[in-house]
């Protein structure tokens, strides 16, 4: 996939929580084709202590519309700046990047995503490919409580949402692996994106129930494109570029202890 | 419009732009932001005789106007290179360079020994600095007799055009850069990374999977020009000035303190197309000043 260096345009910024902004790109010209999954790096103008460009998933992406999204959880100076944006401004983006989820692998699959706080951003645009193309999208959400939980309603109106919130403020009270929709359903496979606590949990989930699975990791990165090897991941095949070779691993390759 | 040509000992670069070791991969990852071809010299990652998987994470940590890494020269080895990577970039009309590195005299030539094999790579780049590898690396590159022990047993196995890496962990760049030049380096290129450390505050641990990092970036322009300056004034040999070079305006400072050449690194990851707009700033820049050629202003301000 051929990648870009563009500067895209603000087209609106919203904030679904105090602590998230949803950025909504656009350009004059059609937006390159980008898969579920696949990241941005965004340059981070007026903060001078952001030196490197910020990894970002691809929230949502909209050929008719010719929008590109992204949820951004302002943790620290370069994403709070980000938060600053107003509608009209430019964001220099280098896209897109990594490989995505896995295509859908047959007709009617039950796929079941799992989001833990701002790891949601790239499920909406993966649940809607799967929908589109034939598959059969779940999601299971988890928060530490009903306002941080993002994009619900977008969330439903591709598919069935599950929520647990660590207050019970919205849907079970818990962690994602134990809402009890994973007792009493069967799934085709799992992809996850979230804390890496809870990944490693859905992932043993996973491998107890011999259900494939991949999740979407989000190590730290500088140049995104494979050549700065500071990114790396262990995985059976040696030390290999999140960036590049994921930033989504099935779990079998990774050697995390499950 | 100015001529960009640069020589370095026995090689002409079209301009005076290079790209720094570990910070480009092997070219073919930028191939779609830049026109390889455009590009002086390519030095691509540092490469062992055996392969190596390098530290573990976290790698990299960032400060402010700059970076810190600890990868610890993770490569695949010389024969993969030979194999799989050259064939790919042998035909890119740039000066391909490899950085060679190692932790032995004899591993260090064996492997140069390899490329020396390689038709169209014109240049080695030997690295006795690297700050991340403990068995080796900087060991070398912090004491004369250690950068010259290297240096030989290199310049025998090696018969192209050899450049010489230098660590600026040093009490006296100059001695390391008039040793390796007695030892038979063609050229010498300066700074490697600086060494650093960042500790996380809650944790109380330093961030770096192995403590301290190489630290690059903007921050270390200033102690990499004044290195340039210093050596230019000592030594006979060519120079490749590194170390923070974002734009044009920077890498004339290098050229102005003696290098004949520069080398783009950590910026590459902040905009993956700097080495053409540098390439292009530094003819823009010359013409504005009247300069015919870039060679005019090599080490003016010496």
């Amino acid at each position: 996939m051929k990648k870009y260096i563009k500067d895209l345009t603000v087209a609106a910024v919203e904030y679904p929580h105090s602590r998230y902004v949803l950025i909504k790109l656009t350009d004059a010209e059609p937006l390159p084709e980008v898969a579920p999954g696949q990241f941005v790096e965004v340059k981070v103008e007026g903060s001078p202590a952001t030196f490197l460009r910020r990894p970002i998933s691809i929230n949502y992406y909209d050929k008719a519309t010719n929008q590109l999204w992204l949820l951004v959880a302002m943790v620290g100076e370069g994403t709070r700046t980000l938060g600053t944006l107003k509608a009209g401004d430019k964001l220099n983006l280098v896209f897109p990047l990594g490989n995505g989820f896995s295509p859908v692998q047959k007709a009617g699959e039950k796929v079941l995503l799992v989001g833990g706080g701002v790891g949601v951003a790239p499920l909406l645009q993966y649940g809607r490919y799967l929908k589109e193309n034939g598959a059969h999208p779940v999601f299971l959400l988890g928060a530490r409580t009903s306002a941080d939980l993002l994009e619900l309603d977008l969330f439903r109106a591709i598919s069935d949402v599950y929520i647990t919130t660590e207050d019970a403020s919205e849907g079970e009270k818990g962690f994602v692996t134990q809402h009890s929709v994973l007792q009493t359903d069967k799934f085709d496979r799992i992809s996850v994106c979230g804390p890496k606590p809870m990944m490693v949990s859905v992932a043993r989930y996973a491998k107890q129930t011999a259900t494939p699975c991949e999740v979407s990791l989000e190590n730290m990165m500088a140049c995104g494109l494979g050549a700065c090897l500071c990114c790396v991941e262990k995985t059976v095949k040696g030390n290999v570029c999140v960036c590049k070779e994921g930033p989504v691993f099935d779990i079998n390759d990774l050697t995390w202890n499950l | 419009m100015a001529d960009l040509t640069t020589k370095l000992a026995g090689i002409t670069l079209k301009n005076p732009v290079m790209t720094a070791s570990g910070t480009f991969g092997y070219g073919v990852e930028f191939a779609d932001f830049v026109n390889l071809e455009d590009i002086g010299g390519i030095i691509v990652k540092g490469t062992t005789l055996n392969p190596r998987e390098g530290n573990d994470y976290p790698r990299m940590v960032e400060t402010a106007s700059g970076m810190l890494n600890c990868v610890g020269l993770q490569n695949k080895g010389v024969d993969y290179f030979c194999k799989n990577i050259y064939p790919q970039t042998k035909d890119i009309n740039t000066n391909m360079i490899v950085n060679v590195s190692g932790s032995c005299p004899e591993d260090y030539a064996e492997c140069a020994a390899r490329i020396n094999e390689l038709d169209n790579i014109p240049a080695i780049e030997l690295n006795i600095s690297c700050p991340n590898v403990r068995q080796g690396g900087m060991a070398f590159g912090v004491t004369t007799d250690g950068a010259a022990s290297v240096v030989k047993a290199v310049r025998e196995a090696y018969k192209k055009t050899l450049i010489v890496k230098l660590s600026p962990n040093v009490t006296s760049i100059t001695d390391i850069a008039l040793a390796v030049q007695d030892a038979g380096a063609d050229a010498v290129s300066l700074i490697n990374t600086l060494m650093g450390m960042v500790i996380d505050i809650e944790k109380r641990k330093p961030i770096l999977s192995i403590g301290t990092g190489g630290m690059s970036g903007p921050a270390v322009k200033p102690v990499a020009v004044r290195c340039v300056y210093q050596v230019a004034k000592a030594v006979n040999v060519p120079i490749v000035g590194l170390g923070g070079i974002m734009n044009a305006h920077d890498a004339i400072e290098f050229l102005l303190a003696g290098a004949s050449a520069i080398e783009i690194g950590t910026a590459n990851f902040v905009d993956p197309a700097i080495t053409v707009k540098v390439a292009q700033g530094i003819s823009e820049w010359l013409d504005n000043h009247g300069c015919k050629s870039v060679s005019e202003i090599i080490g003016q301000a010496l």
